[in-house]
Protein backbone atom coordinates (compact mmCIF):
# COMPACT_ATOMS: atom_id res chain seq x y z
CA UNK A 1 0.00 0.00 0.00
CA UNK A 2 1.30 3.30 -1.69
CA UNK A 3 1.67 6.31 0.75
CA UNK A 4 -0.78 8.43 -1.28
CA UNK A 5 -3.36 5.48 -0.53
CA UNK A 6 -2.82 4.92 3.44
CA UNK A 7 -3.63 9.08 3.33
CA UNK A 8 -6.66 8.75 1.18
CA UNK A 9 -7.88 5.99 3.30
CA UNK A 10 -7.22 7.98 6.86
CA UNK A 11 -9.05 10.97 5.53
CA UNK A 12 -11.61 9.11 3.66
CA UNK A 13 -12.35 7.02 7.61
CA UNK A 14 -12.39 10.59 9.14
CA UNK A 15 -15.18 11.52 6.53
CA UNK A 16 -17.36 9.01 6.53
CA UNK A 17 -17.36 8.92 10.17
CA UNK A 18 -17.81 13.10 10.89
CA UNK A 19 -20.76 12.66 7.80
CA UNK A 20 -22.76 10.11 10.21
CA UNK A 21 -21.91 12.29 12.64
CA UNK A 22 -23.58 15.03 11.13
CA UNK A 23 -26.59 13.22 10.16
CA UNK A 24 -27.13 11.93 13.26
CA UNK A 25 -26.02 14.23 15.70
CA UNK A 26 -28.62 15.68 18.39
CA UNK A 27 -27.02 19.20 18.51
CA UNK A 28 -27.33 21.29 15.59
CA UNK A 29 -23.97 22.93 16.14
CA UNK A 30 -22.15 19.55 17.00
CA UNK A 31 -23.72 18.94 13.33
CA UNK A 32 -22.42 22.35 12.10
CA UNK A 33 -18.61 21.46 13.56
CA UNK A 34 -18.76 17.41 11.95
CA UNK A 35 -19.73 18.95 8.62
CA UNK A 36 -16.41 21.43 8.88
CA UNK A 37 -14.51 17.96 9.52
CA UNK A 38 -16.16 16.01 6.69
CA UNK A 39 -15.05 19.17 4.41
CA UNK A 40 -11.96 19.74 5.43
CA UNK A 41 -10.97 15.68 4.93
CA UNK A 42 -12.23 15.60 1.64
CA UNK A 43 -10.39 18.71 0.70
CA UNK A 44 -7.08 17.00 1.97
CA UNK A 45 -8.08 13.90 -0.06
CA UNK A 46 -8.60 16.10 -3.68
CA UNK A 47 -4.63 17.85 -2.23
CA UNK A 48 -3.54 13.65 -2.26
CA UNK A 49 -5.05 13.39 -5.53
CA UNK A 50 -2.80 15.85 -7.11
CA UNK A 51 -6.07 18.64 -7.56
CA UNK A 52 -3.95 21.27 -5.27
CA UNK A 53 -6.29 24.54 -6.45
CA UNK A 54 -9.51 22.47 -5.91
CA UNK A 55 -8.48 21.28 -2.49
CA UNK A 56 -7.41 25.08 -1.37
CA UNK A 57 -10.82 25.91 -2.54
CA UNK A 58 -12.84 23.76 -0.91
CA UNK A 59 -11.48 24.89 2.27
CA UNK A 60 -11.65 28.28 1.49
CA UNK A 61 -15.31 28.17 0.47
CA UNK A 62 -16.32 25.48 2.29
CA UNK A 63 -14.82 25.55 5.27
CA UNK A 64 -14.28 29.35 5.64
CA UNK A 65 -17.74 30.58 3.95
CA UNK A 66 -20.29 28.35 3.62
CA UNK A 67 -20.35 26.56 6.77
CA UNK A 68 -20.15 29.96 9.10
CA UNK A 69 -23.10 30.95 6.83
CA UNK A 70 -24.86 27.93 7.83
CA UNK A 71 -23.78 28.49 11.68
CA UNK A 72 -25.44 32.13 10.89
CA UNK A 73 -28.39 30.75 9.58
CA UNK A 74 -28.81 28.14 13.08
CA UNK A 75 -28.71 31.22 15.36
CA UNK A 76 -30.70 33.33 12.95
CA UNK A 77 -33.80 30.94 12.78
CA UNK A 78 -32.68 30.53 17.18
CA UNK A 79 -32.02 26.48 16.56
CA UNK A 80 -33.00 24.45 19.10
CA UNK A 81 -29.62 24.52 20.81
CA UNK A 82 -29.45 21.13 23.05
CA UNK A 83 -31.35 17.63 23.08
CA UNK A 84 -34.23 18.09 21.17
CA UNK A 85 -35.93 16.41 18.66
CA UNK A 86 -34.13 17.28 15.18
CA UNK A 87 -35.81 13.73 13.16
CA UNK A 88 -38.81 13.50 11.86
CA UNK A 89 -40.78 10.02 11.56
CA UNK A 90 -39.06 8.69 8.86
CA UNK A 91 -36.20 7.40 10.17
CA UNK A 92 -36.58 3.43 8.79
CA UNK A 93 -37.52 4.07 5.46
CA UNK A 94 -34.70 7.08 5.18
CA UNK A 95 -32.25 4.53 6.59
CA UNK A 96 -33.87 1.67 4.05
CA UNK A 97 -33.28 4.58 0.96
CA UNK A 98 -30.16 5.90 1.60
CA UNK A 99 -28.86 1.71 2.36
CA UNK A 100 -30.32 1.03 -1.05
CA UNK A 101 -28.66 4.08 -2.83
CA UNK A 102 -25.56 3.04 -1.16
CA UNK A 103 -25.91 -0.65 -2.39
CA UNK A 104 -26.68 -0.32 -6.35
CA UNK A 105 -24.11 2.65 -6.15
CA UNK A 106 -21.34 0.27 -4.46
CA UNK A 107 -22.35 -2.81 -6.78
CA UNK A 108 -22.35 -0.35 -10.29
CA UNK A 109 -18.82 0.74 -9.31
CA UNK A 110 -17.21 -2.32 -8.23
CA UNK A 111 -18.50 -4.09 -11.28
CA UNK A 112 -17.11 -1.33 -14.00
CA UNK A 113 -14.02 0.15 -11.71
CA UNK A 114 -13.34 -2.83 -9.77
CA UNK A 115 -9.89 -2.89 -11.32
CA UNK A 116 -8.63 0.09 -11.99
CA UNK A 117 -5.65 2.27 -10.32
CA UNK A 118 -5.14 5.37 -9.86
CA UNK A 119 -1.05 5.86 -10.86
CA UNK A 120 -0.35 9.58 -9.20
CA UNK A 121 2.03 10.51 -11.14
CA UNK A 122 0.78 13.99 -11.70
CA UNK A 123 -0.01 17.66 -9.75
CA UNK A 124 -2.43 19.53 -11.78
CA UNK A 125 -1.13 23.24 -10.99
CA UNK A 126 -2.95 26.54 -10.87
CA UNK A 127 -2.07 27.40 -14.12
CA UNK A 128 -3.29 24.37 -16.21
CA UNK A 129 -6.21 25.13 -14.26
CA UNK A 130 -6.26 28.29 -15.30
CA UNK A 131 -5.38 27.80 -19.12
CA UNK A 132 -7.83 25.73 -19.23
CA UNK A 133 -10.79 26.94 -17.71
CA UNK A 134 -9.83 30.37 -19.78
CA UNK A 135 -9.69 28.85 -22.75
CA UNK A 136 -11.75 25.77 -23.42
CA UNK A 137 -14.50 26.72 -20.68
CA UNK A 138 -14.74 30.30 -20.53
CA UNK A 139 -18.43 30.28 -21.51
CA UNK A 140 -19.53 27.95 -18.61
CA UNK A 141 -17.25 30.15 -16.39
CA UNK A 142 -18.85 33.18 -17.22
CA UNK A 143 -22.82 31.84 -16.95
CA UNK A 144 -21.31 30.44 -13.81
CA UNK A 145 -20.47 34.15 -12.68
CA UNK A 146 -23.80 35.40 -13.71
CA UNK A 147 -25.64 32.96 -11.74
CA UNK A 148 -23.76 34.15 -8.46
CA UNK A 149 -25.01 37.41 -9.26
CA UNK A 150 -28.20 36.27 -9.65
CA UNK A 151 -28.49 34.48 -6.24
CA UNK A 152 -26.44 37.25 -4.52
CA UNK A 153 -29.12 39.87 -5.66
CA UNK A 154 -32.11 36.89 -4.86
CA UNK A 155 -30.37 36.10 -1.38
CA UNK A 156 -30.54 39.96 -0.55
CA UNK A 157 -34.63 40.43 -2.15
CA UNK A 158 -35.23 37.50 0.00
CA UNK A 159 -33.98 38.24 3.45
CA UNK A 160 -34.56 42.25 3.03
CA UNK A 161 -37.45 43.45 5.21
CA UNK A 162 -39.84 45.30 3.29
CA UNK B 1 -4.39 2.23 -5.02
CA UNK B 2 -7.85 1.39 -5.86
CA UNK B 3 -10.03 3.86 -7.90
CA UNK B 4 -12.96 1.98 -6.49
CA UNK B 5 -12.72 2.68 -3.03
CA UNK B 6 -12.42 6.53 -3.15
CA UNK B 7 -15.49 6.07 -5.72
CA UNK B 8 -17.22 3.81 -2.42
CA UNK B 9 -16.23 7.04 -0.57
CA UNK B 10 -18.05 9.40 -2.57
CA UNK B 11 -20.81 6.71 -3.00
CA UNK B 12 -21.32 6.67 0.99
CA UNK B 13 -21.05 10.56 1.56
CA UNK B 14 -23.63 10.83 -0.97
CA UNK B 15 -26.05 7.82 1.06
CA UNK B 16 -25.86 9.63 4.21
CA UNK B 17 -26.89 12.87 2.18
CA UNK B 18 -29.96 11.37 1.40
CA UNK B 19 -30.63 10.11 4.77
CA UNK B 20 -29.73 13.16 5.67
CA UNK B 21 -32.23 15.23 3.72
CA UNK B 22 -34.84 12.44 4.37
CA UNK B 23 -35.13 12.19 8.48
CA UNK B 24 -33.96 15.58 9.45
CA UNK B 25 -36.67 17.96 10.74
CA UNK B 26 -34.52 21.39 10.78
CA UNK B 27 -34.76 22.88 7.20
CA UNK B 28 -30.48 24.23 7.91
CA UNK B 29 -29.57 20.79 8.81
CA UNK B 30 -31.72 19.57 5.86
CA UNK B 31 -29.20 21.78 4.07
CA UNK B 32 -26.28 20.64 5.74
CA UNK B 33 -27.02 17.42 4.17
CA UNK B 34 -27.57 18.74 0.44
CA UNK B 35 -23.83 20.10 1.41
CA UNK B 36 -22.86 16.53 1.75
CA UNK B 37 -24.12 15.29 -1.42
CA UNK B 38 -22.53 17.45 -3.33
CA UNK B 39 -19.69 17.18 -2.24
CA UNK B 40 -19.14 13.44 -2.64
CA UNK B 41 -19.90 14.48 -6.41
CA UNK B 42 -16.89 16.85 -5.90
CA UNK B 43 -14.79 13.47 -4.64
CA UNK B 44 -15.91 11.65 -7.38
CA UNK B 45 -15.03 14.06 -10.28
CA UNK B 46 -11.39 14.53 -9.09
CA UNK B 47 -10.86 10.61 -8.22
CA UNK B 48 -11.93 10.42 -12.13
CA UNK B 49 -9.78 12.93 -12.91
CA UNK B 50 -6.51 11.58 -11.47
CA UNK B 51 -7.52 8.65 -12.89
CA UNK B 52 -7.97 9.72 -16.52
CA UNK B 53 -4.80 11.60 -16.43
CA UNK B 54 -6.21 14.57 -18.20
CA UNK B 55 -3.89 17.18 -19.07
CA UNK B 56 -7.11 19.49 -19.20
CA UNK B 57 -8.44 18.63 -15.87
CA UNK B 58 -11.78 18.94 -16.84
CA UNK B 59 -12.79 17.40 -13.74
CA UNK B 60 -11.45 19.66 -11.18
CA UNK B 61 -12.91 22.58 -13.39
CA UNK B 62 -16.09 20.86 -13.22
CA UNK B 63 -15.67 20.20 -9.60
CA UNK B 64 -14.96 24.07 -9.19
CA UNK B 65 -18.24 25.02 -11.03
CA UNK B 66 -19.91 22.63 -8.19
CA UNK B 67 -18.19 24.42 -5.32
CA UNK B 68 -19.32 27.46 -7.12
CA UNK B 69 -23.45 26.58 -7.38
CA UNK B 70 -23.15 24.69 -3.67
CA UNK B 71 -22.35 28.57 -2.44
CA UNK B 72 -25.24 29.99 -4.23
CA UNK B 73 -27.39 27.27 -3.28
CA UNK B 74 -26.62 27.70 0.25
CA UNK B 75 -27.10 31.34 0.07
CA UNK B 76 -30.61 31.60 -1.84
CA UNK B 77 -31.61 28.79 0.96
CA UNK B 78 -30.82 30.37 3.84
CA UNK B 79 -32.63 33.49 2.62
CA UNK B 80 -35.66 31.46 2.21
CA UNK B 81 -35.18 29.75 5.10
CA UNK B 82 -34.54 32.93 6.96
CA UNK B 83 -38.03 34.08 5.29
CA UNK B 84 -39.82 30.85 6.44
CA UNK B 85 -39.12 31.65 10.25
CA UNK B 86 -39.53 35.31 10.12
CA UNK B 87 -43.62 34.24 8.55
CA UNK B 88 -44.27 30.96 10.60
CA UNK B 89 -41.97 31.14 13.45
CA UNK B 90 -40.51 27.40 12.31
CA UNK B 91 -38.37 25.77 10.15
CA UNK B 92 -39.47 22.64 11.29
CA UNK B 93 -39.75 21.54 7.23
CA UNK B 94 -42.45 19.02 8.20
CA UNK B 95 -44.74 21.78 9.65
CA UNK B 96 -44.66 24.02 7.07
CA UNK B 97 -47.62 22.14 5.07
CA UNK B 98 -49.44 25.29 3.80
CA UNK B 99 -49.74 23.56 0.03
CA UNK B 100 -50.35 20.20 1.47
CA UNK B 101 -53.41 18.38 0.42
Amino acid sequence: MSWPAVFVAIFGAVAAISAVAVVLSRNVVHAALSLVVVLGAAGAIFLVLGAEFVGWTQILIYVGAIVVLLLFGLMLTAAPIGKHALDNQQRGVAFLTSAAVFGVFTFIIWRSFGSQRIHLNQVVRTSDIGRSLFSGYILPFEVVSVLLLAALVGAIVLAKKD
Amino acid sequence: MSLAWVLTLGAFLFSVGVYGVLARKNAVLVLMSIELMLNSVNINLIAFNAWFRDSAAVGQIFALFIITVAAAEVGVGLAIVLLVFRNRKTINVDEVDLLKW
